[in-house]
């Protein structure tokens, strides 16, 4: 590749990943309406569940080590990239998608046993924002996911082009945000609520 | 099985009143008049490939514009249908519209015209200038850009459908208040036409919000820096910064409001530890900055048109651009002026309406530099300089009325009344839309090519201006006899009518000027010959944006203009800074996509199967549009290559400034 | 700028105002600048300060810019003409500093009349208050007289010069509470209670209604606020416990019922919980769920 042609795709990655933190502020800003929304109706339970009879230390400390650890392998294969080490970033990749459906399959079973008691959105105030703020959340996680296997095909198919290392650079940058997220949904709604 | 078939859809769903009937036959009318002219002119092809698919913000800037205007003839059908239901419907007369319709009419009236009208002209002028100003060839992301504006025209024809599907809209108020805008209260598909075309136009404009904000700080052309970016771009930019900042809220508020709706959750409802208040906080987190949205870019395009009619610099530059970056903040402090009669309490309210008395203080700056902007100036007076004319009368009426207003002790007797009515009319017509109505006049002959035609204009602005005072000043005096807003019928002992009948002839004398538009531009258009601008600077401009030639060529600048000071322009014609011998280079430009338009299309079949619980069409929608936006991003062969042969070409030896 | 054209606006707006005053003058209300209560003529001074201070701002202003764009309009030949000139600290200063300082005296007065009109705010009196609840319902308004022993629809009487606490809750969509020559509105909300003091100092029948909008009943949903000297209230009081319509829960819930508008209606005697009642509704979960699922 031309020197030219490097500084394009320079330049581009540079105004793709400014707008891409743009985007991350602006999904930072509707989590913040969730959360407000959270704070708000918090102790409305009407009868129904709390947070403190959901929080299960242990095994919400393993949805957020899953995560985090996820973060980690994230930012291990962002690493290899660099180094144009394709078959580590792949596996890399792939930790991060395991690990990144383990947390799902938590939090699915989480919501599952908490419908399966009756515990639904519809029961109560605190349950509809409780629901939606860590389904919110969920859902964003099964977007990376889906982001990390459409990757993953490019990568196996056609290598690590310049655009597709750009979409690694953005995934990261939406893994982590993602992981942030979560620590405030941690640090909010399950250690203030259940240790209160 | 058939209700997962059609939902909620059923044949009573289909118009049969004659208020739906007739919106559906107008509609249909127009669609089909519309299709039989393209095909008689056999103009699919090259209405396909030139502009439906296009990613040049030019061309997207001016479909934006014609289909702003559209929606205002649209919402201002629904003005003159609400002026003459309050004109007649008083006493034993209870009007020619029921109560239900009436709302709906008020309702699709304020969200037209904030939604769709206002916010698609802005997009259409900031599209056509911003890169233009910046010295910059395109947008950031031209392919988001494309996605916007359909994801805005999407969200204009749900609103829209509702006339055939439904026959239903909202009947709440523009900003659906919860409760009532909840299942509880409000049991129909009409607010959820109103939550979908949101929801759909609110994400167009979202990405509009990012895209801009990537193009004015990262594409500026060498030596444009941030201390001389022209005004307009400066208070676009601290627009889409208020976009990006409040439309997120827009989008949570209303996607909770859904999940009530149509889950049964319990947000906002009444019962069951719901939180009306809430929504009401929410709403209004959004709902207050987005005035601003509105009136930012317009308080630039005044700016510019002082300075290139008073042939002089704008005095004040730096005092010019912290007051506008004063106005966005504090625009996101002082929602809850909109309820000091919810009960908040005396400091809170109080907090609040000194903080929002504090918006006169930058306002007032701008006003003052303007003023000393035209000092010592040769003021040419032209159709641009009479909207702003007009602007600064009606500004400073309708800002004494929003001082009033800001102090809660005395809005607890004019809020919810016409009073308010008028004031905020006061605003967005004659500050927003006169804003808009100079930018396009003054920035015609770039768009087009020749000027528009002078006398009509005047008229036309005429009429909106007297029209205008003729109009609302009832509203204000109505207000202070105790009128409320909103209300589909009255007594005769209120003495009302003859001032709402007054309010009616001034509607006719607006109507008026807007026709008159129409005619301005159709004798322009039989004009074009001698109304050309062969120049590229009709009004002796300052900006980059008349360097180029009128209409620009669609890759904006043969040669990337470097700039060395502020009024960029001004300063090469007055240094004759001409470049001899061009030396013109291969340009890069993005090619057309129709996927822009394919993701909308989806994410209206989302839309639509939302309102009506068609959950197959939704996931159609849903998968259709992924699908879409992975084939554009794996998509690396975007861009194509314009040749220095080509382009010099183009240019045909037209003076180069730089 | 032509003459013409300014002749012709300044007919128009002319012809405007007499029309306007014309039509106002006809012995037509202009309620809130026409008080007949202690905080709402409170609020009218307030507007009157306000609007002063705000004209002493906008008149110069106005002055110097019908100045500023005639002299330098570009046919004149006594202007200067000075393309480059931007800048001058001193009005730059002068710019920020004059709407600060007017502002400043606004949020002044913005402070001390946010807190003295206060519609939490008790009244002084040296008569003893009456507590009239209020219920918004659709689409009409309930209230309630608890020591009284009475109940009414659309209609509320008072006796002049006493201080009435209004208590507000809503059994609807969010309706506001409005007595445009008594004082300014107040939210009336499902499953809360508000508040507003009023004070009428003359006798009169008033109009109310609700300013937010709340559903297809809003324009009908008016009442008569009827202010009386204390002997005629003993009186009607007296004659609506007469009246022997009782309102207990059953007939509340039937009042409730949407209908557009209503009547004027008197009760008596009253259910005294209804009010509580009709709050906690919203604040308890469903019952009828309840039974639903057992």
């Amino acid at each position: 590749m031309d020197k030219e042609k490097l500084h394009h795709e320079d330049e581009k990655t540079d105004i793709v990943k400014f707008g891409f933190w743009i985007y991350l502020m602006t999904d930072l800003l509707m989590f913040a309406v969730l959360f407000a929304a959270y704070a708000v109706l918090r102790d409305n339970n009407f009868g129904g569940i709390t947070i403190r009879e959901i929080f299960n230390p242990p095994f919400v400390l393993g949805e957020t080590l899953l995560l985090l650890t996820s973060s980690f392998t994230c930012g291990l294969a962002i690493v290899f990239a660099n180094q144009e080490n394709k078959k580590m970033v792949v596996s890399f990749l792939t930790l991060t998608l395991i690990l990144g459906l383990g947390f799902l399959s938590m939090e699915f079973s989480e919501f599952a046993k908490l419908f399966g008691e009756g515990q639904t959105p519809q029961r109560s105030a605190f349950l509809s924002s409780f629901f939606t703020l860590t389904g919110t959340h969920g859902l964003h996680i099964i977007v990376g996911c889906f982001w990390i296997i459409v990757m993953l095909a490019k990568i196996v198919r056609s290598g690590l082009s310049v655009g597709t290392a750009r979409k690694l650079t953005l995934f990261s940058l939406f893994w982590h945000f993602l992981d942030i997220v979560w620590i405030f949904i941690f640090t909010i709604v399950y250690l203030m609520g259940g240790l209160s | 099985m058939m209700e997962f078939i059609f939902g909620r859809l059923t044949w009573s769903s289909l118009p049969h009143e004659w208020f739906t009937i007739g919106g559906t036959i107008a509609m249909s009318g127009m669609m089909i008049s519309a299709i039989a002219l393209v095909t008689y002119l056999k103009r699919w092809k090259w209405l396909w490939r030139e502009w439906l698919t296009t990613v040049d913000p030019k061309k997207i800037g001016i479909m934006y514009v014609i289909v702003a205007s559209l929606m205002l003839f649209r919402g201002g059908l629904d003005a003159g249908m609400i002026w003459l239901q309050q004109a007649i419907s008083v006493g034993s007369s209870h009007g020619y519209l029921n109560a239900d319709h009436f709302q709906q009419i008020f309702t699709a009236h304020g969200v037209i015209m904030v939604f769709f009208v206002t916010m698609g002209f802005l997009f259409g002028l900031l599209n056509f200038i911003v890169p233009l100003q910046i010295g910059a060839r395109d947008l950031a992301s031209p392919f988001l850009n494309t996605l916007g504006f359909w994801l805005y025209v999407a969200g204009a024809i749900l609103i829209n459908l509702f006339f055939v599907f439904g026959g239903e809209f909202a009947a709440t108020g523009w900003l659906a208040i919860a409760p009532l805008s909840e299942l509880q209260y409000s049991p129909g598909v009409g607010v959820d036409f109103w939550i979908w075309s949101l929801q759909v136009s609110g994400l167009g404009t979202l990405l509009g919000g990012i895209n801009f904000i990537m193009t004015i700080i990262k594409k500026r052309a060498p030596g444009m820096t941030m201390s001389r970016l022209p005004l307009f771009t400066w208070t676009s930019l601290f627009g889409m910064i208020l976009v990006v900042s409040i439309f997120p809220i827009l989008t949570a508020t209303i996607t909770l409001l859904s999940l009530d709706r149509l889950l049964g959750f319990h947000f906002f409802t009444t019962d069951m530890g719901g939180n009306a208040m809430m929504y009401t906080n929410l709403i209004w987190m959004w709902g207050h900055p987005e005035v601003y949205i509105l009136i930012l870019p317009s308080f630039g395009i005044y700016s510019e048109v002082i300075t290139t009619f008073s042939q002089k610099k704008v005095a004040g530059y730096t005092s010019m651009v912290l007051a506008g970056a004063l106005i966005a903040f504090i625009a996101m402090l002082v929602w809850l002026h909109h309820f000091f009669t919810m009960g908040s309490g005396a400091d809170v309210n109080a907090f609040f309406g000194i903080s929002t008395a504090f918006i006169a203080i930058p306002s007032g700056v701008q006003i003052f530099n303007w003023i000393s902007s035209m000092y010592k100036g040769k003021i040419r007076y032209e159709v641009p300089m009479y909207w702003f004319l007009g602007f600064a009368i009606l500004f400073m009426i309708g800002g004494t009325a929003g001082v009033l207003l800001s102090v809660p002790s005395a809005d607890f007797q004019l809020h919810n009344s016409l009073f308010l009515v008028a004031h905020f009319h006061t605003m967005i017509i004659g500050g927003a839309l006169f804003g808009i109505f100079a930018g396009i006049t003054y920035w015609f002959p770039k768009v087009t090519g020749f000027k528009l035609h002078e006398r009509l204009g005047q008229y036309a602005f005429w009429c909106w201006l007297v029209g205008f005072i003729v109009s609302f000043t009832p509203l204000y005096i109505l207000g202070s006899m105790g009128a409320a807003r909103r209300l589909d019928h009255y007594d005769v002992s209120t003495g009302w009518q003859p001032l709402f009948i007054l309010a009616g002839f001034g509607f006719l004398i607006i109507l008026t000027g807007a026709m008159l538009h129409v005619v301005q531009i159709a004798v322009s258009i039989m004009q074009r010959e001698k109304l050309k601008d062969t120049t590229g600077d009709p009004w002796n401009g300052r900006t980059l944006e008349w360097s180029t030639a009128s209409p620009p060529p669609f890759y904006n600048f043969a040669l990337v203009p470097r700039v060395t000071s502020r009024d960029a322009f001004w300063e090469m014609k007055k240094n004759e800074k001409i470049i001899e011998n061009p030396k013109y280079e291969d340009i890069e430009m993005p090619k057309n996509t129709a996927l822009g338009i394919y993701v909308a299309a989806f994410v209206f079949l989302i839309g639509f199967g939302m309102v009506w619980h068609l959950f197959w069409l939704v996931a159609i929608g849903f998968i259709g549009g992924i699908v879409c936006v992975i084939i554009r991003t794996f998509d690396e062969d975007t861009e194509y290559v314009v040749t220095a042969e080509q382009v010099k070409k183009m240019e045909g030896g037209r003076k180069i400034y730089g | 700028m032509k003459i013409k054209p300014i002749i012709f606006i300044v007919i128009l707006v002319l012809l405007d105002f007499i029309l306007i005053r014309s039509i106002v003058t006809h012995g037509h209300n202009l309620a809130i600048l026409n008080p007949q209560g202690t905080i709402a003529r409170g609020e009218r001074n307030l507007m009157i300060q306000v609007v002063t201070l705000g004209m002493s701002a906008i008149i110069p202003t106005a002055l110097i810019f019908l100045f500023i764009v005639r002299k330098y309009r570009s046919g004149n030949k006594n202007s200067t003409y000075d393309p480059e000139w931007r800048h001058s600290n001193i009005l730059t200063v002068a710019w920020w500093l004059i709407p600060s300082v007017f502002i400043f005296f606004l949020a002044t007065i913005t402070w001390k009349s946010t807190h003295a009109l206060d519609p939490y705010k008790p009244l002084d009196s040296n008569v003893k208050p009456i507590t009239i609840q209020v219920i918004a319902l659709r689409w009409k308004w309930l209230f309630i007289y608890p020591v009284q022993n009475i109940a009414t629809v659309n209609f509320v009487e008072f006796p002049k010069n006493t201080p009435i606490n209004f208590e507000l809750t809503g059994d609807a969509p969010m309706s506001s509470f409005w007595i445009p020559q008594l004082g300014g509105q107040v939210y009336a909300m499902t499953g809360m209670s508000t508040k507003i003091h009023l004070q009428a100092t003359s006798v009169g029948d008033f109009n109310g209604s609700t300013a937010e909008i709340n559903g297809a009943g809003f324009a009908g949903m008016r009442f008569i606020a009827k202010s009386v000297d204390q002997v005629d209230f003993n009186d009607w009081v007296m004659g609506v416990q007469k009246s022997n319509k009782k309102l207990d829960i059953s007939s509340y819930n039937k009042l409730a019922q949407p209908s557009e508008d209503n009547p004027q209606t008197f009760y008596s005697p009253i259910d005294q919980n209804i009010y509580n009642d009709v709050i906690s509704k919203y604040m308890t979960p469903r019952v009828e769920s309840e039974e639903k699922s057992q």
